[in-house]
């Protein structure tokens, strides 16, 4: 492992941990106001308070679970969808593929950001709809990534070789295709909650995300960025969170990439 | 006395392994060449042919690295020499013939600007120069239309031509060296031999100096003045041309000289028996554009149909017929006297067991993330529905009977040798236990001795399990060593077919005159007597084929 990775694996750990026992781990409730507004760090609330007196520190732990696992339950999601659909039309190929193609052409052809303010600002807003509009809008990205990986696999030799006994559908996409296409689309998988997980703020930051007072750390940026002309740091703590983390899982994605472009070895 | 060109002494290369450390590619190879002399390079993959060859223009491949030795051309050190220096060599006086001419040409750029560039660019002709020039190289190595040819883009002209061209390319700049890797390889046999006739008279006439590196030592023999034999590296023999070849003093040269050793005995035609597969009348096309016309086939129990034809002829895709992949347009296949439905998806289990194939690249038949007990377990569960450990234990019958340790089973496709993998395939055909294997260019991505080796294993199996083989091949040596049947095909069509002895004795067909003809043989000058005996066939009137320009 290069340090590069043991660093980006450090801090994918760390916000691990804050994801799992953030509520656990505040010392504060979530929308629990104790102390004025945009105190300076101190011992009682080490990252200060917010723009209505909230711990800055609380709010970051409890924002942690909310947008790390909307993001991951997104990601998660669109690899299902995607991937699926992605074997599935290099797989069979012909009309099949052709329809799913046009329709996530036609599906990708929309701003993303702007396809999402319309479906959310439509739907009530809650957390199942949320995940569901970034899955659906990210599986375009994957499926097109997992339908050209598979293309290269499917033309091999041992795939005709399956065919040829004739095996299933599923043996074939399941144990000859599945296996020779992982490696780039783990690392994708790395990329793509990045990708959610910024999304995800941003549409928390433009007040169609999470919603208040559940903390977000989107939402936190634009709560308090009015602060920025005071001259005062607390906009940039979730903002830096935001930053560090999608470091991190680069750093780790790429070491995956190098690893899966070497040839394998047992 | 001729004054020496280049002198290589005691070159050691080593490359940088997996694991970060380097391994030497390259051991302590020596080699001098002559004004005006042609040495051949010859060994089989992974010898460090093509490194040998590289070094002589001071280069290697990335991720290798001159450790130690001495490379001189007229006397002046390349070994360490700085990268300026060497800039000025390189594609001015040694030039390079690479292996695959459609791979190095760039196919957004006219011929001519990408032949005459090395010569324009080091600054030995000026651009009309080097045009005059290369228009004169193209009418010696007879391309067509000379005037014009060069205006061409590379996609636009035959493999053999684009060969040809860059065969020109190389000579433009009026080098020194040429060092040609593997120029005819990956040609069909017939236009091989008119690209090596053409290589042959440039090198006479033009007066070069050349290194003609190759895994076929018929091939080298008609060209090379003397030859150095390579293996893992290292030097095994130097010679002049005639001594190699007929007194080989390592036991390893002898191997390489010695033709083919597998031998089928003739079987006689059984008088009445029930052919195995039948294909009748079959027309075939993809999309709009036909493939095969009319095939008439019968392959019978035990016995061996060779299917000869150069590439684009329709072998493959008789395969693709046979085996359901492409449905044909007209006629049927019949199987022991049913017919087969025309598509895969048709077929049912038994009749897709009964015909198995295995593939000309074995890099690509197996899938690289499954074990060799799951590859050729799997047809065992599939068709013959074995529990674990019966399974276990077949697999293990099976490696034994391609000659492989029970052990490989855990292994992975990547932990074994072209030759190995190319019996796990054949391993994994006799798993579904079928009546025919179609063999597609089973040994064409094999080195000499292990192809040798792998139709030596097919004849066994053979005898033991009265399997029919269908044998795709454009390589006749193959041929002629293990086919009951000849079937030979020409864009589509059969032009002929009989038993081995009726199409191996002439009266030939004008096209298989040409096939078996064209095949290099194992003797110095062969090249020039084959030429002779065309062009005075033709000076007759008698009615002879040549290779089509294609």
């Amino acid at each position: 492992m290069t340090p590069s990775a043991a660093i980006g694996f450090v801090i994918v750990g760390v916000y691990a941990l804050a994801a799992l026992l953030g509520p656990w781990l505040a010392p504060y409730g979530e929308a629990e106001i104790v102390a004025d507004v945009w105190e300076p760090f101190s011992a009682a609330h080490p990252l200060g308070t917010d723009n209505l007196g909230r711990d800055m520190l609380s709010r970051l732990l409890w924002g942690a679970t909310r947008t790390i696992g909307v993001a991951l339950a997104a990601t998660m999601l669109s690899f299902l969808i995607g991937m699926s659909l992605g074997y599935l039309a290099a797989v069979v190929g012909g009309w099949l593929d052709q329809l799913l193609s046009r329709a996530v052409d036609a599906l990708m052809a929309i701003p993303t950001l702007i396809f999402a303010l319309v479906v959310l600002a439509v739907l009530p807003p809650s957390v199942t709809i949320l995940v569901l509009v970034i899955a659906v809008l990210d599986s375009t990205r994957v499926f097109r990534l997992a339908r050209a990986v598979a293309m290269d696999v499917v033309v091999m030799d041992f795939v005709e070789v399956a065919r040829l006994r004739g095996e299933r559908l599923g043996w074939i996409v399941f144990r000859e295709v599945l296996p020779n296409t992982l490696p780039p689309l783990i690392a994708e998988f790395g990329l793509r909650f990045c990708f959610a997980f910024l999304f995800l703020s941003s549409l928390s930051f433009l007040g169609l995300g999470i919603q208040p007072p559940a903390a977000d750390w989107g939402g936190m940026v634009r709560d308090n960025a009015n602060a920025i002309s005071f001259g005062l740091v607390v906009p940039l703590i979730p903002a830096a969170a935001i930053a560090l983390l999608t470091i991190g899982v680069n750093l780790v994605v790429d070491w995956q990439l190098e690893r899966s472009a070497r040839p394998r070895r047992t | 006395m001729t004054e020496l060109l280049l002198s290589i002494t005691d070159l050691h290369i080593a490359a940088r392994s997996e694991q970060g450390g380097l391994q030497e590619i390259v051991n302590g190879v020596s080699l001098r060449l002559e004004h005006g002399t042609v040495l051949g390079l010859i060994g089989e993959s992974g010898a460090g042919k093509s490194t040998v060859g590289l070094a002589a223009l001071g280069y290697t491949r990335h991720g290798c690295r001159l450790l130690s030795g001495s490379i001189r051309l007229n006397g002046e050190e390349l070994f360490g020499a700085p990268y300026e220096k060497l800039r000025q060599i390189r594609g001015a006086r040694v030039t390079y013939v690479a292996q695959s001419a459609a791979a190095a040409f760039d196919p957004a750029h006219r011929l001519e600007d990408q032949i005459i560039e090395s010569a324009v660019v080091h600054g030995i002709l000026s651009p009309e120069e080097a045009r005059r020039e290369a228009r004169r190289l193209y009418e010696k190595l007879r391309l067509p239309d000379p005037d014009n040819f060069g205006r061409r883009y590379p996609h636009q002209v035959s493999g053999g031509q684009l060969q040809r061209a860059m065969t020109v390319m190389a000579m433009v700049p009026k080098p020194d060296l040429v060092v040609f890797d593997e120029p005819t390889t990956a040609l069909d046999v017939t236009t091989q031999i008119e690209v090596l006739a053409a290589i042959k008279a440039a090198i006479r006439d033009e007066r070069l100096a050349a290194i003609y590196i190759t895994h076929d030592l018929a091939l080298v023999a008609q060209i090379a003045d003397r030859i150095l034999v390579l293996k893992d590296g290292r030097m095994v023999e130097e010679g002049a041309t005639e001594d190699i070849l007929k007194r080989p003093t390592q036991p390893y040269t002898r191997a390489l000289v010695q033709v083919r050793r597998v031998h089928k005995p003739s079987a006689p035609q059984p008088a009445a028996q029930e052919p195995l597969l039948e294909v009748r009348g079959v027309d075939a096309a993809y999309g709009a554009v036909p493939v095969l016309e009319d095939i008439w086939l019968r392959l019978c129990r035990g016995r061996t149909t060779a299917v000869v034809g150069e590439s684009g002829s329709g072998k493959s895709t008789l395969a693709r017929v046979i085996t359901g992949l492409l449905p044909p347009r007209r006629g049927e296949v019949r199987l022991l006297g049913e017919p087969l439905p025309p598509g895969l998806r048709q077929r049912n289990r038994d009749q897709l067991r009964r015909i198995q194939l295995v593939y000309q690249m074995p890099d690509v038949a197996l899938n690289p993330r499954h074990k060799v007990e799951e590859i050729i377990g799997r047809p065992l569960s599939f068709y013959f529905g074995l529990g674990a450990e019966a399974r276990r234990r077949r697999v293990e019958e099976l490696l034994r009977a391609v000659e492989l340790a029970p052990e490989f089973a855990d292994r992975y496709p990547g932990e074994l040798s072209g030759g190995q993998k190319q019996r796990v395939c054949i391993a994994r055909a006799l798993a579904a236990e079928p009546d025919v294997i179609i063999c597609d260019e089973v040994t064409s991505a094999l080195d000499v001795q292990v192809a040798d080796a792998v139709l030596r294993l097919l004849l066994d199996l053979q005898a033991a399990t009265g399997v029919a083989y269908l044998f795709i091949t454009h390589d006749l040596a193959t041929v002629r060593a293990i086919a009951d049947d000849i079937v030979v095909m020409l864009d589509g069509r059969i032009v002929e077919q009989g038993t081995r002895e009726d199409i191996l004795t002439p009266p030939h067909h004008p096209y298989t005159d040409l096939l078996l003809s064209s095949v290099p043989e194992m003797e110095v000058g062969w090249l020039d007597r084959i030429l002779a005996e065309r062009a005075a066939r033709k000076a007759r009137g008698e009615r002879i084929m040549e290779a089509a320009d294609r």
